[in-house]
């Protein structure tokens, strides 16, 4: 089976070729077919692959395939060779999966744009630079994979060019990831440097023997490749992209910018873990930016209206959490956090599509409301979703997903009670804006009307996806309550187990104490946005609330801090040297010849008699120096 | 010989100081005359007779002659008299003044720092003259019958004036 | 004082000379001008002769010749010109006559 290896990322790149030569001049459902059947049947054959790992696993526990030998420069080699082991695996379902189902529901959500082709051409191209970036047996060809999805998401981000907004938010998202994408390549060139090869399984090898515990070069390298994923990943310092990229549209919100893209980042730092693991530093501000991130996040989405924007900064949080998981090297529940992540995530952005394109692209959902009894299914669905990321406990998948991080966020060695608080003020947090979305969009009384209604086709997959967003939990069990470990156990073959502190209180009083503190959130939001409106009246006047509220509002005014400290600088300088100092130099030559020549010219004048002067002037200078 | 020669010296300097500060042209033409006729008598005392006769015969009497035709010609009296005046004053003089003393004793200077020596002064008769003339230097004097023909034609084809079309009368008023 | 020295002949020639200098840079008349440039070629003509004289060979006539015709033919061009002059400009003024001068963006 593993020899169709290749198939995986060369069918979404067939479509985006044929899409994007080709696709003015073909059908709507044509394109329709090719756009969405490319990822589809590389989902069925990711399946079989994965069905086949799972039957009879491959020596090594990996699959290799390699393609061609892409160059060859004195000591680096680079080819182009797929490898895909049990994290790979995970990764490509996910992509695959999710991708294709939201390849669906596209085909219905952007039925009507002008731009079908271009949509479905950059689709797929992402898709294909996504599988590259986690099917990679080097790190160049990862770092190719890695700038792909920068490109798509830029292109997708900026789909409906004609408005300025678009265009600016996609510049914005590729700038900030820029910049960690920078320091990337800067830390591949340093681990070269160090180790003299690329190929991540050698890699892998070479680390312990290379780096002392701790050393600085490899702590170096570890936050140059951290900084990368920071800014893919849209965690602080660079996460101010993601509310912007909004501006796409819904189905790239939920492909890009809650499943796949936004992941890389705990890709990267998964893939090369040993290498993080060797420089303790990098792990704990690995675990502190999770944490910080989760909170900040999740308290600028309790106050957000746009409902696309309380979901982006929902997803900042819950990557938050899964660096928090890495940092302290939970490896494993990062990834099931990951996996069940990504089912809610983009389960509630494509519901959340469903809701605005039915009330006629409204994104206020104090604008919208009492859509429960009228979009039914949708309601339903997003119901799941959003219990799903409250983490409720037992009946969702996000509960088994999250709780163990808040274990191990007391419990690891290198879990402390500062970051379990924080972990915990962000379970509460969630809990909170999850339900206050859902309150105030479904219940209540109906603001805006509805025009129309979601097809089969946009229904169908939120269906799929939140019955595994409840049920997709129920393969990995807490140690205490059914020790069943599905999932992890796949994951262990390729990363290590997480190591716990000694004398640890019983699992279950922490258990208890995430429960109760997730249901104290759902039950503030209850009794702020449906019983009691007093309260929220009475904070809606004081100003002290409301600037705490347009402080978080504002993502805690980052956007405000860069523009003070980087842009203006910047555009200051650009003003001053407007006139470019450096071509002053050569102007100033050049206009000292010509106030020169003009001086010059005085003497000039036409009057005989100050030419036989200066004969006369002329002489005497000679006769002197012969004199002298 | 030697008194002819200072007094002539003396004359010719103090004639060509007076030409060149005269206002009336024709004035300074016959002060210059008087100044190369003391000329013609310094080479008579170098011992120069054939230069001092043509000194006199060309430069004064037909050099001198064209500039009183073009003085005449051009009816210079009187108007240029007045504006001389008017224009000359003696600060004007300084500034050339000056420089041209710096000039002059530098020359001087110059002339005196070489070996003095007494001149002796034989008479250079024209048949030596014309000897090295029409020998030595034939070619030269071929060049500057070319000069001269040049001269002519040159003068001839500038001073033409195109012929008026309109009767003077009218042609101020053109003006 | 049955000699001449050299160097007084050639102090006589550079004396004239200065003078015509003077001239030549002071008079705003063309007419003048020309006058003053006659009394250099004059005294450049003087101190060829004493050369000559010195050394007793006819060369210094010679010379002396030669600058007399050119001479000649320079004041019969530049009189015509001077004619022209007065035609055309209706003046003798050399400060009048500046068409060759540097037009420059300033002046």
């Amino acid at each position: 089976m593993h020899q169709y290896l290749y198939l995986i990322p060369a069918l979404p790149l067939l479509g985006f070729l044929i899409l994007s030569l080709a696709g003015r001049h073909l059908s709507r459902s044509v394109i329709a077919w090719v756009g969405a059947g490319s990822v589809c049947t590389a989902a069925l054959i990711t399946m079989g692959l994965g069905i086949g790992f799972l039957q009879t696993p491959p020596a090594n526990g990996v699959y290799t395939q390699l393609l061609w030998n892409w160059f060859s420069v004195n000591r680096l080699s680079v080819s182009v060779s797929l490898s895909v082991d049990a994290l790979s695996l995970i990764f490509i379902f996910i992509i695959t999966f999710v991708g294709a189902l939201i390849h669906i529901y596209s085909t219905a959500f952007m039925q009507n744009d002008r731009d079908y082709a271009r949509f479905f051409a950059s689709m797929n191209l992402f898709v294909c630079s996504m599988l590259i970036l986690v099917m990679a047996d080097n790190l160049v060809l990862l770092y190719l994979g890695w700038e792909g999805v920068g490109l798509c998401s830029y292109l997708l981000i900026g789909f409906w060019y004609e408005t300025p907004a678009n265009c600016h938010a996609a510049n914005k998202a590729f700038f900030i990831t820029r910049i960690g994408d920078t320091a990337m390549a800067v830390g591949l060139f340093f681990l070269f440097k160090e180790i003299g090869t690329l190929q991540i399984p050698q890699i892998l090898i070479e680390v312990p023997q290379h780096f002392a515990n701790g050393a600085n070069n490899g702590t170096l390298i570890a936050i140059l490749l951290l900084a990368g994923g920071i800014g893919k990943s849209a965690q602080l310092p660079l996460q101010t992209w993601l509310p912007d990229a909004m501006a796409g549209p819904s189905p790239v919100s939920a492909l890009i910018h809650a499943a796949t893209m936004v992941t890389a980042g705990v890709y990267l730092i998964a893939r090369l873990h040993v290498l993080f693991e060797f420089s303790p530093l990098a792990m704990s501000i690995i675990a502190v930016i999770g944490a910080l991130t989760l909170f900040m996040a999740g308290c600028s989405a309790m106050v957000q209206t746009d409902i696309k924007r309380i979901l982006a900064y929902s997803t900042i949080s819950q990557i938050g959490y899964m660096f928090l998981a890495l940092g302290i090297g939970a490896w494993s529940a990062a990834i099931f956090h990951f996996f069940t992540h990504a089912f809610f995530k983009a389960l509630l952005f494509l519901a959340a599509g469903a809701v605005i394109e039915s009330l006629h692209h409204e994104h206020n959902i104090f604008k919208m409301g009492g859509l429960k009894n009228s979009m039914r299914t949708v309601f339903l669905t997003f119901l799941a979703g959003a219990a799903s990321l409250a983490a409720l406990p037992l009946v969702t998948a996000g509960f088994f997903s999250k709780d163990p991080i808040l274990w191990y966020a007391w419990s690891a060695e290198n879990g402390n009670a500062f970051l379990w608080l924080l972990a915990i003020a962000g379970a509460f947090i969630t809990a909170f804006y999850s339900t206050r979305l859902m309150l105030v969009v479904f219940w209540g009384e109906m603001k805006t009307q509805i025009t129309e209604r979601p097809g089969k086709r946009m229904v169908l997959p939120l269906i799929i996806l939140a019955v595994i967003a409840v049920a997709g939990g129920f393969i990995e069990w807490p140690h205490n309550l059914m020790h069943l470990t599905l999932f992890s156990e796949q994951v262990q073959k390729v990363l290590p187990a997480v190591v716990l502190k000694e004398n640890l209180p019983s699992e279950f009083i922490f258990q208890g104490i995430a429960v109760l503190v997730t249901l104290g959130g759902v039950y503030m939001a209850y009794v702020l946005y449906y019983q009691e409106k007093v309260t929220l009246e009475k904070w809606r006047q004081s100003p002290a609330m409301l600037s705490i509220r347009n402080f978080l509002l504002h993502g805690w005014a980052f956007d405000e801090l860069y523009d003070t400290v980087f842009v203006q600088p910047f555009l200051f300088i650009t003003r001053i040297n407007k006139k470019d100092i450096f071509d002053q130099l050569y102007n100033g030559i050049a206009q000292l010849n010509v106030t020169l020549s003009r001086l010059l010219s005085i003497t000039q004048n036409g009057s005989l008699r100050w030419y036989i002067a200066g004969v006369l002037i002329g002489i005497l200078f000679i006769i002197t120096m012969q004199l002298l | 010989m030697t008194l002819l020669f200072y007094i002539s010296s003396f004359v010719a300097i103090i004639a060509t100081l007076l030409a060149i500060t005269r206002y009336h042209p024709v004035h300074a033409l016959l002060y210059l005359v008087a100044s190369f006729l003391a000329a013609a008598m310094i080479f008579l005392s170098l011992g120069s007779p054939f230069i001092a006769v043509l000194e006199v015969i060309v430069y004064a009497g037909a050099i001198i002659v064209l500039f009183i035709f073009v003085v005449m010609m051009l009816n210079l009296g009187k108007d240029t008299a007045f504006r001389e005046k008017n224009w000359l004053q003696p600060k004007i003089w300084i500034g050339p003044s000056l420089l041209v003393l710096v000039l002059l004793a530098e020359l001087i200077v110059l002339l005196i720092k070489g070996i003095d020596a007494p001149m002796e002064i034989t008479v250079v008769d024209p048949r030596k003259v014309s000897l090295s003339l029409f020998g030595g230097y034939i070619i030269a004097l071929e060049m500057i019958g070319f000069l001269l023909m040049a001269g002519i034609v040159g003068a001839a084809h500038i001073g033409k004036q195109k012929a008026k079309t309109l009767h003077r009368f009218l042609q101020e008023e053109a003006t | 004082m049955n000699h001449v020295n050299a160097h007084t002949v050639l102090i006589v020639a550079a004396v004239l000379f200065v003078l015509g200098l003077i001239g030549t840079l002071t008079r705003k008349n063309v007419i003048f001008m020309l006058i003053s440039v006659e009394v250099m070629l004059n005294a450049a003509g003087l101190a060829f002769v004493a050369a000559g004289a010195k050394w007793q060979q006819p060369d210094g006539q010679v010379m002396f010749l030669f600058i007399l015709a050119m001479a000649a033919a320079e004041v019969s061009i530049g009189l015509a010109l001077v004619l022209q002059i007065q035609h055309q400009n209706k003046t003798l003024d050399v400060g009048d006559l500046r068409a060759l001068r540097d037009e420059d963006i300033n002046e």
